[in-house]
């Protein structure tokens, strides 16, 4: 095994030095499978940037984590990482976890670094808070837990260690947040407002006209590891994927889900659209005592859409409270 | 296991780096041309259902079809992307933007090349919103909302890669993105599958094919002076 190995590496250096001078010209060289996506299509003689990356930046390199007065560091968060989360996000960070296969949203993968919650636009890094935070609350609808149980100092380890697994977080910084302007009083003309947006922009296409995650496209809708994902439910609860405050609505939606179908609309809305897009998505949560909600069930057109909401389910069950 | 694997990789990397600096690069223009054709029966591809999009379904008389295999007359197979994969630098991105539309719930082109770094402006011409999501691996991964009437994406890839597109919402819509080092490429024609990969220096290439149902091949060339070589692919179709 290892004998043939030595010789392998041997003829390939052997082919290294010899290769220039004996590759004759004109040949077709080679007919690769075609299964795969082919990221580079000559892999022998240009490795894929991707394993280039995975190789040249220190893989041991410490890394730091800095939320408010908590600095982590990641030979700490090492010690925490195997002790707490390699079961399902893995040995090497990957996701692929012994309990991965389980797991019907598959474990984040670090080494991708594609984070969902972030207060950073679409396709950058999320910012050390973010992260932090996401640990801090879990993610509802996954099987990420809350890791409220461990101390500050042991979170912000965590995050500090998580960043090893990317070379991204050694080659480039985290996004600038995105502009979140102090909330404007709620109106029902911000409601109405907010029902219009919520048509004009087709929100309805993945979570049904009730925003009960059941509309038109829903059903074909799979995240970035080809799995299926469901849209959001916002009949069910309170607690959105990435926090429960309106502010976090607000980011959800401009910075959009990465990974998954959900875009950013950070391009295309105003911020002060946003706010109302808002205030119109919280009275869709018919079971959750909002200001929001009770404004809109003041009126008679509201109370009317809200009451019908509330008995409604949709033949397949899929409304229902899942 | 692996790390051999890498280390092999990296000596026979070594080897095509000095292959490729040896080769003089004389300010002259040759060309490499030819066709991309198949052998075999390629899938039949399946028409698109867009009664659940009614603004874009509406436009076609006969539903349109999934694109992954696009053939022409001579059993030409249009959509490869051709070019240089190796023996040309790098070159930084030209200042004119690449164009990819959205028009009846369809990518256009299927497939759109473009350099590194190069502005690429993405438009809706539907009266519906699109989702535009690039599945990038290398690059990041991005996702953004389109609503009918806002003007175009401008997005860059800083990184080679073939990158597959769609749109979460119309999950019909997929289109590819290949993003290459220099600008000597070329996507096989939908007419007769033919390619043109002009002002070639003096050198010698590695010229490959990347389709994205048939994978790559890869041919080597050597241009001396301002001739035209001919290079032809010839793809085996998959019946499924």
């Amino acid at each position: 095994m290892s004998l043939l190995k030595i010789t392998k590496l041997g003829a390939a250096l052997l082919a290294s030095i010899v290769l220039p001078f004996a590759v004759s010209a004109q040949q077709p060289q080679s007919q690769q499978g075609s299964a795969q996506p082919a990221t580079q299509p000559a892999p022998a003689q240009q490795p894929p940037p991707a394993e280039k990356a995975a190789v040249a930046p220190n893989r041991n390199a410490p890394m730091e984590s800095h939320i408010g007065k908590y600095s982590g560091h990641s030979a700490a968060g090492r010690q925490l990482y195997f002790r707490y989360c390699w079961g399902c996000h893995g040995f090497r960070g990957d996701g692929n976890g012994e309990n991965a296969p389980y797991l019907n949203i598959l474990p984040r993968n670090f080494v991708a670094a594609t984070f969902k919650c972030r207060s950073t636009p679409t396709g950058t890094l999320p910012l050390d808070q973010d992260l932090y935070n996401s640990l801090e609350r879990g993610l509802n609808n996954s099987n990420m837990p809350s890791w409220i149980t461990l101390t500050s100092q042991n979170r912000a380890d965590l995050i500090a260690f998580i960043k090893t697994f990317s070379p991204r977080w050694q080659t480039e910084k985290a996004g600038d947040p995105i502009n979140v302007p102090a909330e404007p009083a709620l109106t029902l003309q911000s409601i109405k407002h907010g029902q219009e947006l919520f048509q004009k922009l087709e929100c309805w296409k993945c979570h049904g006209q009730e925003g009960r995650g059941d509309g038109p496209s829903a059903s074909t809708l799979t995240d970035s590891n080809d799995q299926p994902i469901r849209p959001y439910n916002f009949t069910t609860g309170s607690r959105f994927k990435c926090g429960v405050t309106n502010r976090d609505l607000y980011k959800i939606f401009l910075t959009g889900v990465d990974g998954t179908p959900m875009p950013s609309f950070g391009d295309v809305v105003k911020p002060e659209e946003a706010w109302d897009l808002v205030h119109y998505l919280r009275t869709l949560q018919v079971n959750k005592k909002s200001p929001e909600l009770a404004l809109w069930m003041s009126t008679s057109e509201g109370a009317a859409i809200v009451s019908a909401q509330k008995i409604r389910g949709t033949p397949t069950g899929a409304g229902i409270n899942q | 296991m692996r790390y051999k694997q890498i280390i092999t990789a990296a000596f026979l990397l070594t080897g095509v780096a000095a292959m490729s600096f040896a080769g003089p690069a004389k300010p002259a223009g040759g060309t490499v041309s030819g066709k991309v054709t198949y052998e075999g029966t390629p899938a039949k591809q399946k028409p698109i259902d867009m009664s659940k999009e009614p603004s874009c379904a509406k436009q076609y008389t006969t539903p349109t079809t999934t694109e992954t295999v696009v053939t022409g007359p001579g059993n030409s197979l249009a959509d490869v992307v051709v070019y240089v994969s190796a023996g040309a630098p790098d070159e930084p991105p030209p200042s004119q933007a690449v164009t990819f539309d959205q028009k009846g719930c369809r990518y256009i082109p299927h497939v759109l090349a473009f350099q590194t770094n190069q502005e690429l402006k993405v438009l809706n011409d539907d009266q519906t919103s699109h989702n535009i999501h690039p599945l990038a691996k290398i690059n990041h991964e991005w996702n953004k909302s389109q609503p009918p009437g806002t003007p175009p994406l401008s997005e860059k890839f800083p990184q080679p890669e073939f990158i597959s597109v769609k749109c979460n919402v119309h999950p019909w819509m997929h289109g590819n993105f290949a993003v290459l080092k220099n600008s000597h490429y070329s996507v096989s024609s939908r007419e007769d599958g033919s390619f043109t990969l002009p002002n070639l220096p003096a050198g010698k290439y590695t010229v490959t094919a990347w389709h994205e149902s048939y994978g790559t091949q890869t041919q080597d060339v050597t241009i001396s002076g301002s001739e035209t070589k001919s290079v032809n692919f010839v793809f085996k179709a998959k019946p499924y």
